[in-house]
């Protein structure tokens, strides 16, 4: 244990090996020794594997729609993904366009790739996230880990906020001079709806599970970190 | 008589009543038992239930109507008709400048022998091409989209194109021919008197190029004035070859039925391509109404004739191109020729005689077989286990004959008079056998009364097993010549045009760039079509200008087409998913014209709608 930080060293002076004794100056000490933990081996391999999986993120989609009626059994799929939008393409099909064509009756806005900033800003934040994490492997202090995973966490919560509100947009700011007039609605978010004649599912993207495989990475190897020290 | 003794008679005669009856119930049972039986079969055999699709398409001449039908095969439904040697309202065909500009003035045509395009002598399912026996043209028509993509002619010097367009094993050319003599080159006046001297015919070949499938005039031989009928191109052991059949070989004019059926045989003029092409590239030709025309009698070797039964309809190539097969319709044979045969004895010379310097053919030496198949035998198409099928006008029935024993195994009758036969591949070098179109002239009221103009009748018949079963009655419009059956995976067709696909110098795909521009007095508009609108909706025009409507449909799905009616201006043109069509007019009637959309596209179709306005002078 000689090669611990000397806060961590210092904290299990303070009260022992055993006994844990509750006090402000005694959580303090605990949580600066928390904090200068170094990043054991296992854990940082975990953090570079995690790094990793956020490349897929890239090429796959984020959020799938389906859109399924009688005149469309195969559904019409709309792909998110970070950087852009896609309908699918089955043999003679755009299924982007004709969203936006169908939309068109009950003044819903066009679906236009421009439309969205987080296009631009997600595919940077998800970079800056690879290289946070690969600097967290390369110093392997705990409290950069618990940046980048603290960080996350928000970026998480932040863009389900972004695609709520986008999705709450698209429902209720309908043109009053649409032909169809329909009530303002909330579009599924996840899970399936019914929208008129089309029953709309809607659920995370392959990128999605790569990005909660990336977060469940970064606790795995925070508590595994944890674990070396006895007591903390 | 006691009363017992009467009882006991009673007793009797109610029993043997009772037995009879039961006996009598049975027997109706048991009949009606099989007829349901089979009637179930055929049924089976036939149905594609809802969703499902057929296993081959049939391609169907439309004869007189100028069209081509689609339909499925084993359900026999009519899926599609392409327009191609006349206007079509129904999908806008000779309304738009382009297809009006390729129908060049004729509104109708007399479409009779498509012939899809052929890659070793197989279908490949990329063109398919028809000839017009009134207007001696040839279209193609593009098999990734279904549309007539081009139409050559009035070929020169060919009249009355009926021996087209059967193709050679890898579509470098398409055959056609005369069917009706003329003095040449067209435009020449000579009394009909001396139609055996001043009066030729002509057989033909057009040149498709293999990338494009763009067909560009080929070279021509000059004929003695028979009408030329029917043809094949040679195959296998009688590659490099064409043929065609010909009736009034006698010369006669007047009522042919009587004066060209005098002589007992008439010819099959069988052309060597290869002799031919060398004369050409030797310059061993003369021009003739624009084409290149080589003379048989400056040419030996060019093309021979052979001897064939009495007024031949067709000639058909077995898969192997060893047999020739040439039906006379008014004899009871069909005969097979040797294509060995026929070359030996052209090594030998060995000739019977010579029409316009063309040899004829010693017929004995270069027969295998006259198979007796039955009354009137016009057409023979061939399944793939050896069989040929004959059809039989005057005997209203199909024969089922071996090729190589001769021997006639099954026939079936038909419902009635049969012309051409279209079997799966049936003229390929691999044919799929297992079923049968046959294509009848005479319905004779099969079906719901529909007046005197009654429709012509195609019959579905199984060829799998060794006696052929009718399983299906389709009825179709005027008037079904040839067909022909391909398995329906080897066609891929697109079902829209993409960005990339629509190479219109005029399309637009954008709203903002919908406008009407004036230079003089010519008005160009550029213009969306989209559920539910036209963009621009109004286009304001001066009486006397010309007006230009670049007409570009922006949908990408499947079956979203949109219409453009104009009216009182005669003007419908259909526009599909991802396609631009230009329409052009004089804006002559003053006044207020509503144009709207003609082909249902939406909940708000009606809506779908705009005014051309044109101000007075």
């Amino acid at each position: 244990m000689s090669s611990l930080p000397k806060s961590v060293a210092l904290a299990k002076q303070v009260h022992g090996p055993a006994k844990v004794q509750w006090s402000i100056e005694a959580f303090l000490a605990r949580a600066n020794a928390f904090f200068d933990l170094p990043l054991g081996g296992l854990s940082r391999l975990l953090l570079l594997v995690a790094a990793f999986l956020l490349i897929p993120t890239y090429l796959l989609p984020l959020w799938n729609m389906t859109m399924y009626s009688n005149q469309f059994p195969d559904g019409l799929d709309l792909h998110i993904y970070t950087y852009t939008l896609e309908g699918g393409h089955p043999p003679g099909r755009d299924d982007l366009r004709e969203i936006n064509t169908l939309n068109h009756y009950i003044g819903m806005r066009p679906l236009l790739e421009s439309d969205f900033s987080e296009f631009a800003w997600i595919p940077l934040v998800v970079g800056v996230f690879f290289i946070l994490t690969l600097r967290t492997v390369v110093i392997g202090k705990m409290s950069n880990l618990v940046d980048t995973a603290v960080l996350f966490l928000y970026f998480g919560m932040f863009s389900f906020w972004s695609f709520y509100s986008r999705l709450y947009q698209y429902g209720h700011n309908l043109d009053p001079m649409a032909a169809v007039k329909v009530p303002a609605f909330m579009p599924p978010m996840l899970g399936s709806k019914q929208l008129a004649n089309f029953t709309v599912y809607s659920y995370p993207g392959t990128a999605s599970y790569f990005m909660i495989a990336f977060f469940l990475l970064l606790v795995v190897s925070l508590l595994m970190s944890r674990r070396q020290v006895q007591g903390l | 008589m006691n009363r017992k003794f009467e009882a006991k008679w009673v007793l009797l005669i109610c029993g043997l009543f009772l037995v009879s009856l039961t006996l009598l119930s049975d027997g109706c049972k048991k009949k009606a038992g099989v007829t349901r039986g089979e009637a179930a079969e055929a049924a089976l055999a036939t149905y594609v239930a809802p969703g499902d699709m057929d296993e081959y398409y049939l391609f169907y001449s439309g004869g007189q109507s100028g069209n081509v039908y689609v339909a499925g095969v084993p359900s026999m439904r009519h899926i599609a008709t392409i327009p191609v040697f006349t206007p079509y309202p129904g999908t806008g065909y000779g309304f738009d400048k382009e297809t009006k500009e390729m129908l060049g003035g004729f509104s109708w045509g007399d479409a009779h022998h498509p012939a899809i395009s052929e890659t070793n002598g197989d279908y490949d399912g990329r063109w398919l091409f028809i000839n017009d026996n009134a207007n001696n043209r040839v279209a193609r028509i593009d098999l990734r989209d279904f549309k007539t993509r081009q139409i050559l002619g009035p070929l020169p010097n060919v009249s009355g194109n009926h021996g087209s367009t059967f193709l050679t094993p890898n579509s470098e050319y398409l055959l056609a021919a005369s069917r009706f003599s003329i003095p040449l080159p067209k435009g020449t006046y000579a009394p009909v008197e001396q139609y055996a001297t001043a009066y030729h015919g002509v057989v033909s070949v057009v040149a498709i190029d293999p990338k494009t499938g763009q067909m560009s005039l080929g070279w021509q031989i000059l004929m003695p004035p028979f009408d030329f009928d029917l043809g094949d191109a040679g195959k296998g052991a009688s590659n490099g070859w064409a043929f065609w059949t010909s009736y009034n070989t006698e010369r006669a004019i007047g009522k042919l039925e009587v004066t060209s059926t005098q002589k007992d045989r008439d010819y099959i003029a069988a052309v060597n391509l290869k002799t031919a092409e060398q004369a050409i590239q030797q310059g061993k030709f003369k021009m003739l109404g624009g084409a290149k025309v080589i003379d048989p009698k400056e040419v030996p070797g060019v093309v021979y004739l052979i001897p064939c039964s009495k007024s031949p309809h067709g000639v058909d190539v077995s898969p192997d191109g060893k047999y020739i097969i040439g039906s006379g319709k008014l004899q009871s044979i069909t005969t097979a020729f040797n294509m060995e045969k026929i070359l030996t004895a052209i090594q030998a010379k060995n000739f019977t005689g010579q029409e316009d310097g063309i040899p004829v053919l010693n017929y004995d030496a270069i027969k295998d077989a006259e198979v007796n198949v039955g009354l009137g035998p016009l057409h023979t198409q061939f399944d793939n286990q050896g069989y040929a099928y004959t059809s039989l006008f005057v005997e209203s029935a199909i024969a089922k004959w071996k090729l190589g024993t001769w021997e006639v195994v099954d026939k079936i009758p038909v419902s009635y008079n049969i012309g051409h036969l279209a079997a799966a591949e049936g003229d390929t070098t691999h044919p799929l056998g297992k079923y049968l179109v046959a294509l009848n002239k005479l319905s004779h009221g099969r079906h719901l009364s529909v007046g005197p103009s009654q429709p012509e009748s195609s019959q579905l018949i199984d060829i799998t097993g060794e006696k052929m079963k009718l399983l299906y009655d389709a009825f179709t419009e005027p008037e079904p010549h040839y067909a022909e059956m391909i398995k329906a995976d080897k066609l891929k067709p697109i079902e829209v045009y993409t960005q990339a696909d629509n190479k219109h110098p005029q399309a637009i795909w954008d709203e903002k760039d919908a406008k009407a521009e004036r230079s003089g007095n010519h008005v160009t508009v550029k213009m969306i079509a989209v559920r539910s609108h036209f963009e621009p909706w109004k286009v304001e025009v001066n009486q006397g200008d010309t007006v230009t409507i670049h007409l570009t449909n922006i949908e990408q799905t499947t079956d979203e087409l949109h219409g453009f009616g104009l009216n009182e201006y005669n003007i419908n043109v259909v526009v599909d998913p991802g396609e631009t069509k230009t329409i052009e007019f004089v804006a002559n009637k003053a006044g207020v014209f509503p144009y709207y959309c003609t082909n249902f596209c939406s909940a708000l179709h009606q809506e779908m709608q705009g005014y051309l306005l044109v101000k007075p002078k």
